[in-house]
């Protein structure tokens, strides 16, 4: 097997190729999801856009989900950069928290989002490409009360990705440490 | 034995006493009633739908058919037109915003007998927290013993309302109503 440390690997001092591709295919993603449901909320009915707006947002939407779930496998199999040692042990426990709330937040769109879709037993239809079964009906009124999560926690995951980023950004600008580098170079 | 004697003759006896307006609830616990709707679909179909869950009660008497009453409660967000995302839409503040308007209503204030078991229901009805007044053209459909012990009377309706009257942010027109409703006697 040849090992391609810079591509398929995460050294010690930053992340591999396939850890930063995932990862800013995450956040561009997630804005643009973001931002098409935000629009497409409020399309008129006879908007061109009415149909497929939302069909573009639950295609794209499933196929994240997918990417995720493969990014969270990935993540137990390559080698994590090291802890960075100016990091003070709040700054680490705060890093670990929001790690793990990202993901977390990040699955429950997914989630809520797949609920809302599939709430009269109707498969989900992935870009015409291929369908996602419906899973059986869980609530009453499914379809208001996943809107209603997916709402919330869509907004949430916007705020928390935010302060994720101006983290990021502090450590860059003010600390000067390795923190957003290892995550670009 | 003497018991059951006296609970026959009580039971004869009250079926051969004079017709008075009988009190009715409807069967939507065993589900012989239904609350339909349908709407033209930007005039290329029909899209027909129904509300799961109402409940209401009627009076009814063949002999005295004016004095007929009947009130139903509509319970909004049991709104279904089998498609998930639609119905959230129609539950939404766009249509019904039944958060706010849990119940639509019809309660009757004067019933017509048109002949031949047809029946002109004027009343109320509420919906959107706006109240209009609405006939509902019935049909007596059948009436008598069930075998369970029940007495049962069940009639067929039409209404036709405009969405544009209830005050919804949006209008797609007409929408028709059906009603199938099946009472037991209480």
């Amino acid at each position: 097997m040849i090992r391609n440390k810079l591509l398929w690997e995460t050294s010690k001092q930053k992340y591999g190729l396939v850890s930063k591709g995932l990862h800013w295919l995450s956040a561009l993603a997630v804005f643009t999801l973001f931002g098409l449901g935000y629009w497409m909320v409020d399309l008129d009915y006879y908007s061109e856009w009415y149909q497929r707006a939302p069909h573009w947002h639950e295609s794209a939407g499933l196929l994240l989900c997918i990417v995720t779930l493969f990014r969270l496998v990935w993540r137990t199999i390559a080698t994590k950069p090291e802890i960075i040692s100016s990091h003070s042990a709040l700054e680490k426990k705060c890093s670990a928290i929001m790690t793990f709330a990202l993901y977390f937040i990040l699955l429950t769109v997914f989630a809520s989002g797949y609920l809302i879709t599939s709430a009269d037993g109707k498969a989900i239809a992935v870009f015409d490409w291929f369908n996602v079964s419906a899973f059986i009906l869980i609530a009453e009124n499914q379809e208001d009360l996943a809107g209603a999560i997916h709402y919330y926690i869509a907004y949430t995951l916007i705020f928390m990705a935010l302060i994720h980023a101006l983290a990021a950004l502090k450590h860059h600008f003010i600390d000067k440490d390795n923190t957003l580098k290892r995550m670009i170079k | 034995m003497k018991k059951l004697l006296l609970a026959s003759a009580l039971l004869t006896s009250s079926a051969l006493m004079p017709a008075f307006a009988a009190d009715y609830v409807i069967d939507t616990k065993g589900a012989h009633a239904s609350i339909n709707f349908k709407a033209s679909h930007m005039g290329f179909s029909v899209l027909a739908g129904r509300f799961n869950k109402f409940s209401g009660n009627f009076s009814y008497d063949k002999d005295n058919i004016t004095a007929a009453k009947i009130s139903v409660t509509i319970d909004t967000s049991s709104f279904d037109s089998n498609h998930a995302k639609r119905d959230k839409h129609v539950r939404s503040d766009d249509f019904l915003d039944v958060s706010k308007y849990a119940q639509a209503t019809f309660v009757s204030t004067k019933v017509e007998d048109k002949g031949n078991g047809k029946l002109a229901i004027n009343g109320n009805f509420t919906m959107h927290g706006v109240t209009k007044p609405l006939v509902i053209n019935a049909v007596k459909v059948g009436e008598g013993s069930d075998p369970w012990g029940g007495y049962r009377a069940g009639f067929n309706g039409t209404a036709t309302i405009a969405m544009g009257d209830f005050g919804f942010k949006k209008d797609f027109g007409k929408v028709d109503l059906e009603l199938h409703i099946e009472g037991i006697r209480k």
